[in-house]
């Protein structure tokens, strides 16, 4: 049984900066990593996949992007590199090759089994990732066999899939993204699009992340929206690193745009009616936030600022299309690009909801000494991007701080 | 001291109730679990009339103040006295009324207040399909539009966005635009 002040399970890039600002507070701590620092970038993200975010806006806690490509757009495996250097400069204390397999609490410790050892902490600070496990709707069960169906996490590349056509599930930025690379490799795309977030990849001459930096929206805090948990819910933008893409585009290459995937009967997979509905919500919601930037323009009277151009509404078929017989359109493939979970699996601790969802306080779990980081608007509403890691390991690290104090002085 | 500030409803929907409400199932979710109940009689011809009465919720039986009645018939287009709206336009009436109850609360809950509020439904159909004439037109609506005309305190944008709501949290909506699983038994 070995034993560590603070256990961070994770080396991505919340668990990287909160070993770092454990560091800086000399606070013992081991960071227990299930392959090396970045795994989850080098392992399971698909060939083509760039960041949606900027290399400018990915730098990492004391470590500001300094390369020559600053507008540019990372792969995944770069990201993952980037990350790898990152430990190694900030000499992090991590474990590599170290699978958590189970963490509890005996009232006093946490106990943490692992692939390696058993430990014993204080303090452990769950950050292990947003997007652990493939969140696959019960219809999949539904769909007829015969039919290949896969997960983002597994899908690498268009000539990993069988030929023939594809059905993508959601629209948030994978399966825009994968929509149109699946049908530029000649397997015709139906797309089934829910509720969605539509954001273009530049306005105003400037890249869509730089105003929702500038104007605040990234750092606005939970304290400051009303329904922190539908923000939590909130999709990510269909956006791609390093171009344009929308639904319009999408339609213009022959990507067929139908409504959400309600369910499967006789072998027919059933779209909801209600498609113009979310595409116009989407419409409205991008809207608002370009009204952001126009504001901010019009207060901070930035003369170099190019003219406002607003993408087009979003048209979709006069009647998309409600039924598709898979087995006799020969759909080949379902691809679920409909989001990811938390893997928690590993938990053994009581600091759920009802919803299985893990409960918390802006990073404070229920338990004494519990800490999670990485979660979508955690703390605000850049917390699950590279750029949140930063000032949310800094607070719940004087949080972490305080904590083992007080255990110490009681 | 405390100071109790009463904020006027500005379109007479509660929606503080709402609210707690909500709150309150997150906490307990069996209560929010409904049953809506409708029962119907065969009077003459296509004539009928459905009584609504009872449903069950909040983790018991529950009452509507009064019974209500909605008479069903067809038009003489249909060789039927009419002595009632058709069914389906029940339902779009129904759709209407839905989405009018989410705006309503939706413009509450964002201080928006309405002068005035309409919508018009119109549901598209071929009678080759109840008629039995072609297999391949389904028996209900091919497609539904629903305009709204809304005077409020308000921009044309928090307008749309009113709408866009009252179609997100809207039962009736989700009821027609997506399949559900109907199970019907006899004797």
């Amino acid at each position: 049984m070995k034993h560590a002040t603070v256990i961070v399970v994770g080396a991505g890039q919340s668990g990287l900066a909160m070993s770092r600002a454990l560091s800086r507070r000399s606070i013992d701590h081991v960071v227990l990593e299930r392959g090396t620092a970045g795994q989850s970038w080098r392992s399971e993200r698909w060939d083509s996949l760039r960041l949606l975010t900027p290399n400018w806006a990915n730098g990492l806690p004391g470590a500001p992007y300094n390369g020559l490509d600053p507008d540019g757009f990372m792969a995944s495996g770069e990201m993952a590199n980037q990350l790898f250097h990152y430990a190694e400069t900030i000499a992090a204390p991590i474990l590599c090759n170290c699978r958590v397999s189970r963490c509890s609490f005996d009232g006093t410790r946490y106990r943490v089994d692992t692939s390696r050892a058993t430990f014993t902490a204080e303090v452990v600070v769950i950050a292990s990732g947003a997007a652990g496990k493939p969140h696959v709707p019960a219809i999949s069960g539904a769909v007829p066999g015969g039919i290949l169906q896969i997960t983002p996490d597994h899908y690498r590349r268009p000539a990993d899939l069988p030929d023939g056509k594809v059905l993508v599930v959601g629209a948030a930025a994978t399966g825009v993204q994968l929509a149109r690379e699946l049908h530029l490799s000649g397997r015709p795309v139906t797309l089934s699009v829910g509720s969605h977030v539509r954001l273009p990849r530049t306005y105003r001459g400037k890249d869509i992340e730089h105003w929702l930096d500038i104007t605040g929206v990234l750092d606005q805090s939970t304290g400051e929206i009303d329904d922190v948990e539908r923000a939590r819910r909130i999709p990510a933008p269909q956006l791609v690193g390093g171009g344009a893409i929308d639904l319009n585009s999408l339609q213009d290459i022959g990507v067929e745009i139908v409504g959400r995937f309600s369910d499967v009967r006789d072998g027919k997979a059933l779209f909801s009616g209600g498609l113009a509905h979310v595409t116009t919500a989407a419409d409205l919601k991008m809207n608002r936030t370009l009204d952001l930037a126009d504001d901010w323009v019009k207060e901070n009277g930035l003369g170099s600022a190019d003219a406002a151009v607003r993408p087009g509404a979003t048209s979709i078929p006069r009647d998309p299309r409600l039924t598709l017989d898979l087995e006799a359109e020969k759909v080949r493939t379902i691809l679920w690009a409909t989001g990811f979970r938390p893997d928690f699996s590993w938990l053994d601790l009581p600091v759920f909801d009802l919803r299985g969802r893990l409960r918390h306080e802006g990073g404070v779990c229920g338990l004494p000494g519990l800490y999670v980081l990485g979660l979508p608007f955690l703390r605000r509403r850049r917390s699950h991007q590279i750029s949140g890691a930063e000032a949310d390991s800094t607070e719940l690290a004087h949080h972490v701080a305080h904590y083992l104090d007080a255990r110490r002085a009681a | 001291m405390t100071i109790e500030i009463q904020t006027p409803q500005k379109n007479g929907v509660n929606v503080q109730a709402i609210l707690e409400a909500r709150t309150a199932l997150t906490e307990a979710p069996e209560a929010g679990k409904f049953i809506w109940r409708a029962s119907c009689e065969w009077l003459d011809g296509v004539h009928s009339r459905s009584t609504i009465e009872s449903f069950y919720g909040l983790g018991e039986e529950q009452k509507h103040d009064r019974v209500f009645t909605i008479d069903a018939d067809h038009p003489p287009q249909f060789a039927a006295p009419d002595n009632g709206a058709t069914p389906v336009e029940i339902v779009l009436g129904a759709l209407a009324s839905c989405l009018m109850a989410g705006l309503a609360s939706v413009a509450e809950n964002r201080g928006i207040e309405l002068t005035s509020a309409k919508a018009t439904v119109e549901g598209d159909m071929d009678l080759a399909g109840i008629l039995g004439i072609d297999a391949d037109v389904r028996n209900g609506f091919k497609s539904i539009r629903v305009h709204f005309d809304i005077d409020a305190d308000a921009s044309a944008e928090d307008i749309a966005a009113l709408v866009a709501q009252s179609q997100k949290r809207s039962a009736v909506f989700d009821v027609i635009t997506n399949p559900g699983n109907v199970h019907v038994t006899v004797g």
